[in-house]
């Protein structure tokens, strides 16, 4: 059995029946990463103790007792922005180096308490803000499909786990496609909720009213069961909503027959490159062939979807970064004068050229003089964006579309240049402003044999069609 | 050009950011790279469209719930239960850069 290769099932049933331990299959994960990761990159750290202690536990349970937590010994991951108690957690930022956090992100607390065991904390843009995984203070991730490639980011180093086997399944952060976006680079399930659906409790803030968390899967079928668990209203989060949490496994199978499904032409113009084109052309003809119906859409205001997300994300961004100043926790300078040159060479040394440009372009927008002239006319954009939404989705269950532009692109291609990198981001932000849930699947193969991910668009809280619909397609495909 | 070294400096101080003499030219270039994009935004008449903050804003919270009633927001009683309890001093000084047993400690604030 090949221990590193199975999904949450699998991993579950081989120790409930005793073909293998909790412990053996999280030794197993943590000789692949010994073993491949140094050329991948996409851990930063492991918690060993913490994650052999739970697969222990698991493996008393085991023998006590035939009913085992759904998640009972699954390893699993998570991106290094959700804090974990007592195991260092630094946002892939030298600010945060050397913290170690006093408390536990919820989705974190409820994997565990599923059963998963924590392998460790997983790689990724400093502060979730990139997307490439290059802007992490330590180190590139490198594509499992291609070690040439990126892995896409900012949850970077969650994706590239996933795809080398080196967990089963991974959290990810997603503020405006940061899920999505390395789930189809890697060939893997990215499923980003609804804004409210994940409680946010422990997810060290990039943009608040932005940020999503939600899981990187082999199957669809692994999302919803993460989904499922990590779901639901947390009093430590008052915007997690207050709504029943459905069984999203067991509504996988209804059939998908007579959903109409929308294609918005927006998602289909200049910038889009002919190969990912055609993979979405073919993707919906198997909807279509699956007795969907395909509707024409249109969600006009699109082009107007990155300067808007750009603006909203960074002017939160500055305020939320505004708390790393040397004092409670994270680096310090030594030899300042005063306070206020404490706080600024901390954070000149701290904080890397990307986030420094997003804490510059927010403040700019925020600014005396400035303020109505960018940050509220973004904020008046999201109305107009979020509306779109409303108006396609009177006429569909679901909307369909690529989640970029192009498969993965090489390393250091587009690093001298921010605002290319910014644009290739245009098929994802549009969710993260409206709050709908949308998940990546992969749908085929460049010639350079570079994974496809095809996107999938739902109405607020509606993740379970979504991932029916993903479903039904993984199964066809 | 829309972002003079002026304005980088002024933002930097606005930031709490020191930034290097490279770093400044780079910022101006950038800042405005992407703000030329972003005037793009100028080309929709959104006067009388309301501003969105945040989901909820559309959506309603608690009573004020409007258009899809399953955004159910709501603000939580002021009770602890179910909420974590506060940090002893000692575990939320644990990560602090300079702390006695009770403070954290910084340089100091007053010039004389």
């Amino acid at each position: 059995m090949n221990l590193t290769g199975l999904t949450i099932d699998a991993a579950r049933a081989a120790i409930s029946q005793g073909k293998t331990s909790a412990l053996a299959l999280a030794e197993a994960f943590y000789a692949k990463i010994d073993s491949d990761d140094p050329k991948i990159g996409a851990y930063l750290i492991l918690s060993k103790e913490r994650g052999l202690e739970k697969a222990s536990e698991i493996d008393r349970l085991a023998k006590e007792d035939d009913k085992l937590p759904p998640l009972a010994g699954v390893p699993v991951a998570i991106k290094d922005v959700m804090v974990t108690k007592g195991v260092r957690t630094t946002a892939g930022s030298k600010i945060l180096g050397n913290y170690v956090p006093p408390y536990d992100c919820t989705a974190v607390v409820r994997l565990e308490a599923a059963g998963a065991v924590v392998l460790g904390k997983l790689n990724c843009d400093e502060f979730a803000m990139g997307s490439s995984n290059e802007n992490s203070a330590f180190k590139p991730v490198h594509n499992p499909r291609d070690l040439s490639r990126v892995p896409g980011g900012s949850s970077g180093g969650s994706a590239a786990a996933i795809a080398a086997d080196m967990a089963v399944a991974a959290l990810g952060s997603d503020t405006g496609g940061s899920i999505r976006q390395p789930a189809s680079f890697c060939g893997l399930v990215g499923l980003k909720p609804t804004y409210g659906r994940v409680s946010r409790y422990g997810l060290i803030a990039f943009a608040s009213s932005l940020d999503h968390i939600g899981p990187l899967t082999k199957t669809v079928k692994d999302a919803a069961i993460v989904l499922r668990t990590i779901a639901g209203r947390d009093p430590m989060d008052s915007t997690s909503a207050e709504l029943p949490v459905p069984d999203y496994v067991a509504e996988l199978d209804k059939p998908v027959k007579g959903l109409k499904i929308g294609v918005a032409k927006e998602y289909f113009g200049e910038g889009l490159e002919a190969e990912t084109r055609s993979a979405i052309e073919t993707a919906i003809q198997k909807f279509a062939a699956m007795g969907c119906e395909i509707v024409n859409v249109s969600l006009p205001h699109t082009k107007y979807a990155i300067p808007a997300y750009y603006l909203v994300a960074t002017a939160e961004a500055s305020s939320n970064l505004a708390r790393f100043d040397g004092v409670r926790y994270g680096l310090r300078v030594k030899g300042a004068r005063s306070l206020s040159d404490m706080y600024r060479r901390t954070r000149d040394e701290g904080f890397g050229a990307e986030v420094k440009r997003r804490i510059m372009l927010g403040t700019y927008a925020l600014s005396a003089g400035y303020c109505d002239a960018y940050y509220l006319k973004a904020q008046r954009v999201r109305t107009l964006l979020t509306g779109d939404f409303e108006d396609a989705f009177k006429k569909v269950d679901l909307i369909v579309g690529p989640t970029c532009p192009t498969p993965a692109f090489k390393l250091g291609e587009k690093v001298d240049d921010p605002l290319a990198m910014y644009l290739a981001d245009i098929y994802t932000v549009t969710a993260n402003l409206a709050g709908i849930p949308g998940i990546s699947i992969p749908v085929g193969k460049s010639k350079d044999n570079l994974p496809i991910g095809m996107q999938i668009f739902g109405k607020h809280f509606d993740e379970s069609t979504i991932l029916r619909a993903a479903h039904a397609y993984e199964k066809a495909a | 050009m829309k972002v003079t070294e002026k304005d980088v400096a002024y933002v930097a101080d606005l930031s709490n950011l020191e930034l290097g003499e490279d770093e400044r030219a780079r910022m101006v270039r950038d800042l405005n790279s992407i703000l030329g994009h972003v005037d793009t935004l100028n080309e929709l008449d959104t006067a009388d469209v309301p501003p969105m903050a945040q989901v909820s804003d559309r959506y309603g919270v608690d009573e004020s719930k409007q258009g899809s009633e399953r955004f159910a927001y709501s603000s939580r009683e002021d009770v602890l239960e179910g909420l974590r309890k506060s940090f002893t001093p000692d575990v939320a000084l644990a990560n602090s850069p300079d702390a006695d047993n009770t403070f954290f400690k910084v340089p100091k604030v007053i010039e004389r």
